[in-house]
């Protein structure tokens, strides 16, 4: 896969609520790269839950251009959409989302389902996974056999299980205590590390957004902040918020253990150790 | 995604609210239950009518006064012996020609006695009619012609009165006037209701004199072979009008009288099929209602499955089979209660029910396409969600 994982041009977003137009997001042009790990914070109210749906491509966006693993979303159908949130989109939920009844193995198995695979295949996959996680002891059980740190892991594998180029995770800690919570992340950072994965966290918490390697910072549906705005100078960049606290472009910082080649080709080769 | 797998999450989500999915199926078991029985109870009924009206013989003219009507009154005949032998002339053959004159009588043997339909025939008959005699002989042209006491009873007025002893030669009186038995009829059973064994056969001359009259009630023909019947009848009724120019006449065949009986069991069974087809379409409505309560339940985990890659017909064929599952599980059920009632109906009551392999297949066809049809909407419902707002609700 060549270019960015995820490239949006002046993105806004109208909803018309009761006939009347509301802007959730005004304009946002915003890179995100292969294996980079990503904070999104800003008050409620500030366009960040808006801005994770348009980049998981669960929603399309009402102006500017947006290329999700280097395909435009313009024009896509629902079922399009569909098979590329499949391919190329991993996500957590503040709340898991996991299905109640079934057991952590199918939940992780789940995604794969969409993608035609076969059971066999797809327990496999799902069962190298969880043991990545470090839950290959808990595989069937249910969810509310399950603490909230380790529901959150299952949720975790079930996005990576489909290899995908980006992990979104839209306040994976926010139902978890803080020690919990601090494991979770720990697990986000070593998958991003370790597959290079991109990850991409959305979340409130100061402190949270701290540990990722490049912070954006957005308040009324605009970026206010970038901490590694794209080196790259676009003159043609449309007229959008370039916003006023926007720092210079920094240099690359070098990513350690990215891979361009593509995220964990070899699930069963790294983090072992975790599994067992 | 495989529709095994659609299948498997499908019947997952039946278990999850069984109490709810066996109400819900409730509707579409009673539709069918009630199809599969009413279509096996008509054509039970169509048959054996159809049976018991060509169990009279074939190429059968059946000439009675006055007009063939549901709501008409029976007329009173003015038919007599001259005109009996007009029609024999027409017919050309005394022994294609049966006649009747019924009244009901009440006939005794020692102490034992029966009400039963008293019959005065030529010796004809049973050349004309089906109908067998257990024991003995049938009436002969000596006892018609010399109006003979003689008489042949039905098998039930036999089993009445004599129990298992054999009639024949025994003594019975009718209407106080004693008569020899000379035969018993084998058993016919019920038509439509009425008791075919409950009668006595004796000359037409001895019944004459008995009731006091020279008239003769009606004719029944055999033609030669069914091309004739309709030529015969009209010439027959022709002759009866130019010899009674103020009555009517009619000629039946036993097609007329199997269409008619088909027009008023046809009436019937599309009452009772719009009654099975208004249940159907309840327990339709009740698994629509049902499967957009379901959406409603489960809008997030539809967001979650769309957002982790599910198309929209992914969904919709999940939920659309769904409410497939139910209809055709409640078919299933509907279709075995169904033949176990009419099978217990046809086994415990005098009503007669022939099960068809088309009206299970039926029941079935139409328990699946209840489920498509009602489904249909609240699938496509759930697949046009938008992942968004469904991954918001709680």
């Amino acid at each position: 896969m060549t270019g960015p994982a995820i490239e949006a041009i002046g993105v806004a977003r109208t909803y018309a609520m009761d006939g009347v137009s509301v802007t959730a997001l005004r304009g946002v042009t915003l890179t995100i790269g292969h294996g980079e790990h990503v904070a999104i914070v800003g008050p409620s109210g500030s366009g960040k839950s808006t801005l994770m749906h348009l980049l998981g491509g669960l929603d399309q966006p009402s102006e500017g251009a947006l290329r999700i693993g280097g395909r435009d979303v313009a024009g896509l159908t629902a079922a399009e959409m569909a098979h590329l949130r499949n391919a190329t989109i991993g996500f957590v939920f503040q709340a898991f989302h996991l299905l109640a009844r079934t057991s952590a193995l199918d939940n992780v198995a789940l995604p794969l389902v969409y993608r035609g695979l076969g059971a066999r295949e797809r327990r496999a996959k799902a069962a190298a996974m969880l043991a990545k996680v470090g839950l290959g002891h808990r595989m069937d059980h249910k969810p509310n056999q399950m603490s909230g740190g380790e529901q959150q892991r299952v949720a975790i594998a079930r996005a990576l299980v489909t290899e995908p180029a980006v992990l979104l995770a839209d306040e994976p800690t926010g139902n978890l205590d803080s020690a919990t919570g601090a494991a979770v992340l720990e697990l986000l950072e070593r998958l991003n590390l370790d597959d290079g994965v991109a990850v991409v966290l959305v979340t409130h918490d100061r402190e949270v957004a701290a540990r990722a390697r490049r912070q954006i910072t957005m308040r009324d549906g605009v970026v206010v902040s970038d901490s590694a705005a794209p080196k790259a100078a676009r003159p043609d960049d449309p007229p959008v918020s370039r916003a006023a606290g926007d720092p210079p472009p920094a240099p690359d910082r070098g990513i350690p253990h990215q891979r361009t080649s593509g995220p964990g080709e070899h699930p069963g080769d790294d983090g072992g150790e975790a599994g067992r | 995604m495989r529709l095994a797998e659609a299948w498997r999450v499908a019947l997952d989500a039946l278990r999850a609210n069984r109490l709810r999915s066996m109400l819900t199926m409730l509707g579409m078991v009673i539709g069918v239950a009630a199809v599969v029985i009413l279509v096996a109870l008509g054509t039970g009924t169509k048959n054996e009518v159809q049976a018991q009206v060509e169990g009279l013989g074939s190429n059968l003219l059946i000439v009675v006064p006055g007009q063939v009507s549901l709501n008409a009154a029976p007329a009173v005949s003015r038919l007599d012996q001259s005109d009996l032998d007009a029609v024999i002339r027409i017919v050309g053959s005394r022994d294609r020609v049966a006649v009747s004159l019924t009244s009901g009588e009440s006939v005794r043997a020692g102490q034992r006695s029966a009400f039963t339909s008293v019959l005065g025939v030529l010796e004809t008959t049973p050349k004309v009619f089906l109908r067998d005699l257990r024991t003995g002989a049938y009436l002969t042209r000596t006892d018609v012609e010399t109006g003979r006491r003689v008489a042949v009873l039905g098998d039930s007025v036999a089993r009445g009165l004599f129990g298992e002893r054999d009639p024949v030669g025994q003594q019975v009186t009718i209407a106080g006037v004693r008569f020899r038995v000379i035969g018993v009829f084998a058993p016919l059973g019920q038509s439509l209701g009425v008791d075919r064994d409950n009668e006595v056969h004796v000359p037409l001359t001895t019944a004459q004199r008995l009731l006091a009259t020279k008239r003769v009630d009606a004719f029944a023909v055999k033609a030669p072979d069914a091309a004739t019947i309709d030529r015969l009848g009209d010439d027959i009724v022709a002759e009866l009008s130019r010899r009674h120019p103020d009555e009517q006449f009619s000629a039946v065949t036993q097609e007329q009288i199997l269409g008619a009986l088909g027009d008023i069991l046809g009436v019937l069974t599309a009452v009772l099929a719009a009654i099975a087809g208004i249940s159907l379409l309840v327990g339709g409505v009740g698994v629509s209602n049902i499967m957009l309560v379901s959406v409603r339940e489960r809008t997030r985990e539809i967001g979650l499955r769309k957002a982790l890659g599910a198309r929209p017909r992914d969904i919709g064929v999940q939920f659309l089979l769904e409410a497939v599952l139910l209809t055709t599980t409640g078919g299933l059920l509907g279709i075995a209660l169904g033949i176990g009632v009419s099978l217990a109906v046809a086994a415990l009551s005098p009503v007669p029910a022939a099960l068809t392999w088309w009206s299970v297949a039926l029941a079935f066809g139409v328990s699946c396409a209840v489920g498509i049809v009602f489904g249909v909407a609240p699938a496509q419902r759930a697949g046009r969600l938008d992942p968004v707002v469904a991954l918001r609700t709680d």
